[in-house]
This record gives C-alpha cells, sequence and structure tokens, in this order.
C-alpha cells in the first residue's frame, strides 16, 4: 500500500489506508502540519495546496489519486508571485490567529500566478472559497493588490 | 528531527533554543546566564571603531545573595522582572507571555508593554509562551482584558529590570547610576559614550536587588517607543511559512489520533455500542468508552465512545462504522422553534426589575405615542477555524497537555478534578489558538484527551471534526426581549421598558439557575446609557437545554440589537433623524451608575472611578463615526446608513454600515465606518484589525447565523449549513478611527462586535423601510433579506 508523492519537490513514501484524504497524511503521516484542517467537505478552504499548480482541497482528495503529479503545500510554496504574497502578508500584518491563512496563500498565490494583476471581482471569485472566522477579508484584498503591484 | 517535530516548542526561536523550554527554569535567576552560542564581544560604534565592549564577569563581583521581591503584588499582580524576563548572555530577551494567543496579537502587545519599559532592542525579542500556573497571576484569556489586567503591572517589570541593568553597569563602571542610561538593549555611559549591552549585563543585575516600586521610574507617555506604535506582529512572519504550533498541529513520538462519538443530546448517554465494524477499519487501534456526562454540565466531556487510530482519518472513518445506540436523556424534547415561543411569551409578561427609574407604568400611560417591539436573536456557535483539539501524555502519574486552551489555570484544575490527580503532577501548556472566540475557555476537549491517553497508554490527540465543533458547543444564548416606548407630543422620549429573557450561562454551572445574571445583565441591558426621565429594566427566566457559553461580546450581541434598533424605531416614531435621537436618548455628558437606581452591576470587575460610563465618550464616538460615513448624505433608491453606539468591556464604540438592497431582497455592504474610544491603546494596526474582525463577526453572525435543535440535537453540521460571511460578501470599505485618549486601556478583542448588527438593521431600515427584528436576517440557506412582498420604495 505504500506510495510514493512528490511534494514541495522531494519524494515521500507514505503508508496510509487506501482513499485517504492528501491532507491527513500529510499531517499525520509527514508532519508536515502548515496545510489545515477545518471542514473535512471542502467548504472552507484552510486545507488548500497546488496539485500540479492548481489550487486543490486537501481533505477530500485522496492521496492515492496523486502519484505522479506536483504537490506544493505552504512549506514549499515558492515562486515570485509566492513571495510577493507572503511579503505583502507580512507587510500588512494580514493574518490574525493565522489558522485559515496557509490556505488564504496558497489561494493567493494560486490567482496571482494565473491574473498577476486582479480587480475585485476576480479577487472575489478566487478567494471566496477560503473562510477566516476572524475575518481578514479586508487586509487580504489589500495585500492581494499590494502584492499584484509589486511583481 | 527537529525538535519541533518531536513536540511543541512555544519560544518564538524555537529551534535555536536547543532543547523545550521549561518556562520556570528560564524564568529562574540562572536564565541571565542563558547561553547558547557565542557571545561577539566586539561593538562597534559608529563614527569610533576602537570601542571593544569588555566581557563581565559577574563573578568577580562578590555581592550579599538579593532579598525577596519587593514586587509580588503590585496592581495587577506580581511584577517581578524575573517571572516574565530572561535576558541571554547573546542579547536575546525573552517575554513570557502568560495570556493565549488567539490572533489579538497579545503576545505583541505584551512584548511591547515590558520592551518598552526596559528599553530592549525589538529586534531580540523572543516569546516564551508560559504554562498554566498560579505564579502568573490570571491567565483567562476572555473578556478583552489582557492589557487592561497586565499593563501596570508589566510596565514596572520591565523598568524594574532595566533600573538594575543600569544598576550593573554603574556597579561595573564604578560610576553613578545617574551616568549611565539604557537605550535599545545597551546600557551607555553617559560621560565617554562607552556602552554595555544587555546580554553582557544581564548576569550581574540579576545579582542585585529588585528595586521597590516606589523607586522605580516608569517612562512618561511620550517618552514610549513601542506602547501606542504600529509594531508588527510576532507571530505572522512564522504564520505565512507554515510555522507555529496550534493545538491540532502538536506532536508527540509514539502518538496515536482519536475521534469521539458524543452522545446528540446533552445528558444523553450510551445504551449500548458495537465496535467490530470500528475495529476493521484499517489503523483503527481501539475504542474507549468515556464516562457519561452528568448536570451540571460544568467543563466535564459529554461521554460518548472514542475511536483510536493511527492517523485522524482512520480514526473518522472507525467512528462512522460506530454502531451505538443512545439513551437521549432529559433535553430529548428541547425543541428551539417551540422554546423561542416560550421565550417571546415570558417576554411579554412583567419580570423582574434589575433597575429602575422614575414611574415606567405611569408615564408610559401619559405619552402621546406608544412603540413596542420584539426582538428574537438565536444560539450561535464561535465556530473558531480551528476546532477544538488537545494533545495528552501520561508518564505513570505525571499528565502532560498541550491544547489551544483559553485558560490553562483552569484547564488544569478541571483535569486535576476529573483524572483525581494533583494538580502538582499535571502540565498544560497553551499552543496558539486558531481562534477561540470563547468556545477555547471551556477545556472540555482536554479531559477527553487525558482521559483516553490514560486508557491507551501512549500520547493521544483528539481532534474535533467541525461537525463535533457545531453540534456539541457551549453555545451563544437564545434570546426574546421585549421594548416599550412612551413618546410625549414633542416626539421626546418619556419612557423606557426593556424585558430581557434568555437562558443564562450560569445554567451550564447550575443546571437549577434560570435567571439572567447581574453580569449579563450589565451587558448592555441594566447598564443602558439613557437618559429619559422613566427606565425601568427587567430580566425573565429561561433553562437551558443544551450548554450555555460564552462567545465573543456574549450578552451585549442581543442587548444592543434590541436597544439600538429600538432606539432608531423610537427615532422613525418621533420623526427624527436616527443618529440626533440617539444623541438625545443619551442626554448630556456625564458618568452614570446604575446602581443608583437599583442596578447591580459590575462593569466588567473594574471600579466606576477607574472606568466610568462616560456618556460624553460615547456621544464623541457617535458623532466621529457620522462624520467619518458622511451621515445624512444622499443615497440612491435602495441605499442606507444605519448607526448603532455601545459600550462593552470599558470601551466605546460607534458603527455606520451601509447597505445595499436590491427590490428581490439580495445585499451588499458596501462600507462601513467605526470609531472607537478604547483608552490607551498598545497597537493601533491591531486594535483597527479587531475592529474589523469583531465587526465582521458580528455582521456574519446576524445575516447567517443560527443553532437550531430538534429532538434535543443540535440541526445543524458543517459550513453548508452554518454559514459564515465570505471575501465577496464582506464590505468594500471599512473605515476605522481610534480615539486618542489616555484613560486606562479598555478592552479591544469583543466590544467592536455589539454594535454591529443593530448598524445594519438600521441601515437596512433606512433602505428598505422595513424593520427586521429576528436574528438572522437572512439565514444559512437563502441569499436574500426576508423582506415582506409588498415592500415600501
Amino acid at each position: 500500500m505504500a506510495i510514493t508523492l512528490t511534494i514541495n519537490g522531494k519524494s515521500e513514501t507514505v503508508d496510509a489506508a487506501p482513499g485517504t484524504p492528501l491532507l491527513w497524511v500529510l499531517r499525520d503521516h509527514l508532519q508536515m502540519t502548515g496545510t489545515k484542517f477545518g471542514c473535512g467537505v471542502a467548504q472552507c478552504g484552510a486545507c488548500t495546496v497546488h496539485v500540479d499548480g492548481e489550487p486543490t482541497r486537501a481533505c477530500v482528495t485522496p492521496h492515492d489519486t496523486l502519484e505522479g503529479a506536483q504537490i506544493t503545500t505552504i512549506e514549499g510554496v515558492s515562486g515570485d508571485a509566492a513571495d510577493a504574497i507572503r511579503n505583502a502578508w507580512v507587510a500588512n500584518d494580514v493574518p490574525q490567529c493565522g489558522y485559515c491563512q496557509s490556505g488564504q496563500i496558497m489561494a493567493a498565490t494560486a490567482l496571482l500566478r494565473d491574473n498577476p494583476s486582479p480587480d475585485d471581482a476576480a479577487i472575489d471569485e478566487a478567494m471566496s472559497g477560503n473562510l477566516c472566522r476572524c475575518a481578514t477579508y479586508m487586509s487580504i484584498r489589500r495585500a492581494i493588490k499590494e502584492a499584484a503591484a509589486a511583481l | 528531527m527537529l525538535m519541533r517535530d518531536l513536540g511543541i516548542i512555544p519560544a518564538q526561536k524555537a529551534d535555536a533554543a536547543g532543547e523545550g523550554p521549561s518556562p520556570y527554569v528560564n524564568l529562574s535567576r540562572r536564565a541571565f546566564v542563558g547561553g547558547a552560542g557565542l557571545f561577539v564581544l566586539g561593538v562597534t560604534l559608529a563614527g569610533c571603531s576602537t570601542y571593544v565592549e569588555p566581557e563581565i564577569d559577574a563573578d568577580a563581583f562578590d555581592l550579599p545573595e538579593p532579598g525577596a521581591s519587593p514586587l509580588t503584588e503590585v496592581r495587577g499582580g506580581d511584577a517581578t522582572p524575573a517571572l516574565w524576563i530572561a535576558i541571554d548572555r547573546d542579547g536575546a530577551v525573552k517575554i513570557t507571555c502568560h495570556r493565549s494567543e488567539m490572533g489579538q496579537q497579545v503576545w505583541t502587545s505584551m512584548a511591547q508593554i515590558v520592551a518598552d519599559e526596559l528599553e530592549a532592542d525589538w529586534d531580540k525579542v523572543e516569546i516564551i509562551q508560559a504554562e498554566g500556573h498560579e505564579r502568573y497571576g490570571d491567565q483567562n484569556t476572555d473578556g478583552s482584558r489582557s492589557v487592561r489586567f497586565n499593563f501596570h503591572r508589566l510596565r514596572v517589570a520591565g523598568a524594574a529590570m532595566r533600573q538594575m541593568l543600569v544598576a550593573a553597569a554603574a556597579l561595573y563602571w564604578k560610576l553613578p547610576v545617574e551616568q549611565c542610561s539604557a537605550k535599545g538593549g545597551l546600557v551607555s555611559n553617559t560621560q565617554n559614550d562607552e556602552t554595555l549591552s544587555y546580554g553582557n549585563l544581564a548576569e550581574l543585575a540579576g545579582k542585585l536587588e529588585i528595586p521597590a516600586e516606589a523607586d522605580i521610574t516608569l517612562k512618561t507617555p511620550k517618552e514610549w517607543r513601542y506602547i501606542n506604535a504600529e509594531i508588527p506582529s510576532l507571530t505572522v512572519p512564522r504564520i505565512v511559512r507554515g510555522e507555529g504550533t496550534f493545538g491540532i498541529d502538536v506532536q508527540r513520538p509514539g502518538m496515536v489520533y482519536a475521534v469521539v462519538a458524543r452522545p446528540p443530546q446533552l445528558f444523553g448517554r450510551v445504551s449500548s455500542f458495537d465496535d467490530a465494524k470500528t475495529l476493521e477499519v484499517p489503523g483503527v487501534l481501539k475504542t474507549v468508552r468515556l464516562p457519561d456526562a452528568r448536570p451540571p454540565a460544568l467543563f466535564q466531556p459529554l461521554g460518548g465512545v472514542a475511536v483510536v487510530a493511527r492517523d485522524t482519518w482512520a480514526a473518522i472513518e472507525g467512528r462512522r462504522a460506530l454502531e451505538i445506540a443512545w439513551a437521549a436523556g432529559p433535553n430529548a424534547g428541547y425543541d428551539s422553534d417551540a422554546f423561542a415561543e416560550q421565550l417571546k411569551a415570558t417576554a411579554r409578561a412583567s419580570g423582574k426589575v434589575r433597575r429602575a427609574r422614575g414611574d415606567v407604568p405611569a408615564a408610559l400611560a401619559a405619552a402621546k405615542k406608544r412603540v413596542s417591539a420584539e426582538y428574537y436573536a438565536p444560539h450561535l456557535g464561535q465556530t473558531p477555524m480551528e476546532p477544538p483539539s488537545a494533545t495528552a501524555e501520561w508518564d505513570g502519574d505525571r499528565l502532560e497537555c498541550w491544547a489551544c486552551v483559553q485558560d490553562p489555570q483552569s484547564t488544569r484544575a478541571t483535569l486535576a478534578e476529573a483524572l483525581g490527580i494533583d494538580k502538582e503532577n499535571i502540565k498544560v501548556t497553551p499552543t496558539w489558538l486558531g481562534g477561540a472566540f470563547g468556545r477555547k475557555s471551556k477545556p472540555d476537549f482536554v479531559v477527553e484527551a487525558a482521559l483516553i491517553a490514560r486508557d491507551v497508554g501512549k500520547p493521544v490527540k483528539v481532534t474535533w471534526t467541525r461537525e463535533d465543533d457545531i453540534r456539541h458547543g457551549y453555545f451563544h444564548s437564545v434570546s426574546a426581549q421585549y421594548c416599550e416606548g412612551g413618546l410625549d407630543a414633542d416626539g421626546k422620549c418619556t419612557a423606557w421598558l426593556h424585558r430581557t429573557v434568555f437562558p443564562p450561562i450560569s445554567s451550564t454551572f447550575d443546571n437549577t439557575v434560570a435567571e439572567p445574571s447581574d453580569g449579563e445583565m450589565g451587558m448592555g441591558a441594566s447598564d443602558v446609557p439613557f437618559a429619559m426621565p422613566n427606565l425601568r429594566v427587567e430580566s425573565g427566566n429561561a433553562k437551558g437545554h443544551v450548554r450555555i457559553g460564552w462567545l465573543r461580546s456574549v450578552a451585549n450581541i442581543y442587548h444592543a440589537f434590541a436597544v439600538q434598533s429600538f432606539a432608531a424605531e423610537l427615532a422613525h416614531a418621533a420623526g427624527r433623524d436616527q443618529k440626533d435621537y440617539l444623541l438625545e436618548l443619551i442626554g448630556p455628558p456625564r458618568k452614570i451608575d446604575p446602581e443608583t437606581e437599583g442596578a447591580k452591576y459590575g462593569n466588567y470587575g473594574a471600579s466606576l472611578e477607574e472606568y466610568p460610563i462616560d456618556t460624553g465618550r460615547l456621544r464623541n464616538v457617535l458623532e466621529k463615526a457620522a462624520a467619518m460615513a458622511e451621515w445624512g448624505r444622499k443615497l440612491p433608491a435602495g441605499r442606507g446608513l444605519g448607526i448603532a453606539v455601545h459600550r462593552s468591556f470599558l470601551s466605546y464604540i460607534a458603527t455606520v454600515v451601509e447597505v445595499a438592497v436590491k427590490p428581490d431582497g439580495s445585499l451588499s455592504i458596501p462600507g462601513v465606518w467605526l470609531a472607537v474610544d478604547a483608552g490607551t491603546v498598545i497597537n493601533p494596526r491591531h486594535v483597527r484589525a479587531q475592529m474589523e474582525g469583531g465587526t465582521i463577526y458580528a455582521l456574519s453572525n446576524a445575516l447567517y447565523g443560527a443553532i437550531t435543535a430538534k429532538d434535543g440535537a443540535i440541526v445543524q453540521d458543517n459550513f453548508p449549513s452554518w454559514r459564515l460571511m465570505r471575501m465577496r460578501e464582506a464590505p468594500r470599505a471599512f473605515e476605522v478611527e481610534i480615539v486618542a485618549s489616555d484613560a486606562p486601556p479598555g478592552g479591544v478583542g469583543e466590544p467592536a462586535s455589539p454594535p454591529a448588527a443593530p448598524a445594519l438593521a438600521n441601515a437596512i431600515f433606512a433602505a428598505t423601510g422595513h424593520r427586521m427584528r429576528t436574528l438572522p436576517l437572512i439565514g444559512a440557506e437563502g441569499s436574500k433579506l426576508k423582506l415582506p412582498t409588498k415592500q415600501s420604495a
């Protein structure tokens, strides 16, 4: 049952039950806890990772469907868009508790990669799948625009 | 493997710490020796390349053993420097934070207070999260009071340490202390510009007497460099890399994972269960029957059956396969719709008088116009994005827990009681909290982890799924309120009657209690700041059928909703502008003491001398918010402005909401304007964040939030049925103004919430002519306001 996944460019062999969502493989088997559990039903976005560059909800994605895919998590996401997002997040102190912010950053990074100067509607579209109970939405919107300007 | 992977190390630079620091060891005098890494002696001063800082050998000074700390009982608690500050040889300034970090930036604010008086170099500041222990005084991170409770004593601790460092430098240089001055982590010889760094001085300073409070000179506000400054968060640089340890992130060697199947009803029980299919699920290790809960609810777990597995998913799958026959227990009949009608009926009949001025019945009888209204607000769930999660580990007779708890001391006491072991054998360390909002004041989930860990003999992490969080919470209380007002011929309000009915939080701790407490009444009902000649506040009783608990701003939520909505209803009845009429209701600037009118008023535990109810400050924020929003401006059809003002947690906040409502009832919020007077502010940037967050939290709940019960069980289960505001629904403009004030610090985390919902309802009235008195305004399923079919233009 052991499966080899490519996570942040590294090969990782995991032995989890078939169908186990990627989220729990990351968190419980690989101790990569940056990717968060929020709902388990793809409604909150806290578990967002990139699979072949696409934002993906790790809580509903069976890990054994991902052999050969490039999986990127908050611990490994890099590049100009990721740097710009992280810098803007820090400059604006976007996070409050920070729990949802791994997912927010993964969603925002993917947005900027696809669309380097998103307008409000594009931000709404890309970010409305990510809940934040601290309600950092205004800061996120501001930081995405700053990150876009810095790119 | 990094230590971070082995266990939680909450210090800011955990990896550099070398091993998991025991806060106590770090805080003993040994910590002044500190000591990882090389100490670099050479300090090059600007314009002076020859000066090399000498290394101080503290052992060369023969000093008497210092006496006991004279600072153990300053206002706020123990201000002994070593309790709060450890300075390593390399200059790292380790500040202990005894409050829980849950997004309010308490790590940063506590450090700002200490570091400012200490004259530390901010770049050298690290945080150590304190375990739960009485030595720190109150650690209950609840009630918006971390700054208020600790501002003075942390200043004293920082200043005392600064003076000891200066005294050490004076001793070394054989100079009078007046010729030495501290700044930015260095003590300078004012005669020749030589300097000694704090890291170099720390060990010698630790051998000196701690100054008495009378001998400590605090900085003046003009000298503050970190207090009242926009210092960046200490947590954010780690958050953006997925670092930092939340409760759900704790890892221990050999750890197993558990979820719990809990009874659907409060005080329900397991009649029988069959775990045969569960044990066949790959990865499941065993099941553990938990003890049944018995009234009162307290902080005990709810009972049920735990499934223990090698990962969380296997535990969840194993729970799905459990076959349990439940006995429903005493709350099986609870139906929140039927209960709502009971509450409303109670609110229509006269209740217990909690504050009275003049003669309300006579004034109502004499009024030219009488207005009445009923308001209803449902149960809510706190639903922090991180659901409750705790890790427990036994080694024989000692228990250690790491968890996202707001109060590690009550957690420790609860564990001792539940497990029948001495508190001294229990250690509880708070992790970061992925939001809390009152839910994590209740450590039931930590007790679950401890019980399971004792059973399985391995470290256990208990995770609550979102369904668990929503169904089995400590819910914000459901409430019905009745308001009646009398107006004279000029439209002036002559009588105010407010009756409030809700199951009190006390019912969670004594299930026979049905009467709203003075504390809850003092959150927006008995402390109403209005000036009309006749005023009466009453309460009606209601029993709890679910666990009732604190939720961000607590009873202020429903009280401010009714009071500030009804104030606008009176304005409308009088044909007056809402804001002008509200100012008239508040009356002239003055200080109010509800106790002179029969109320029992706790004022959030503060004295009315230090923290008066000051209607001048209330008026001021109201005027400011109105000006920010350009109150009175002409708006297109379907748009409206609403305003509300409320004092809670000793702070004053006014909020203006603008809504745009389409004829079909769909709604957006183009803007929010908020003015806050929270007295002395530690970090304006983070206060603004709390104003935004507290407002949106309340707007989200007001628009969508309702926890309902059928047959005693909670109906909602996850984010589709428990709905939160999303990015696309958030206001586009949100302006905050912080009133400059030298008043003592008030609360910040909670008080933005109460005025949000009534400002929203008042804006909807302005936009549509329709008064909404029942929350939520939209609900989980809908997308539109429940407007009447014949809508006024």
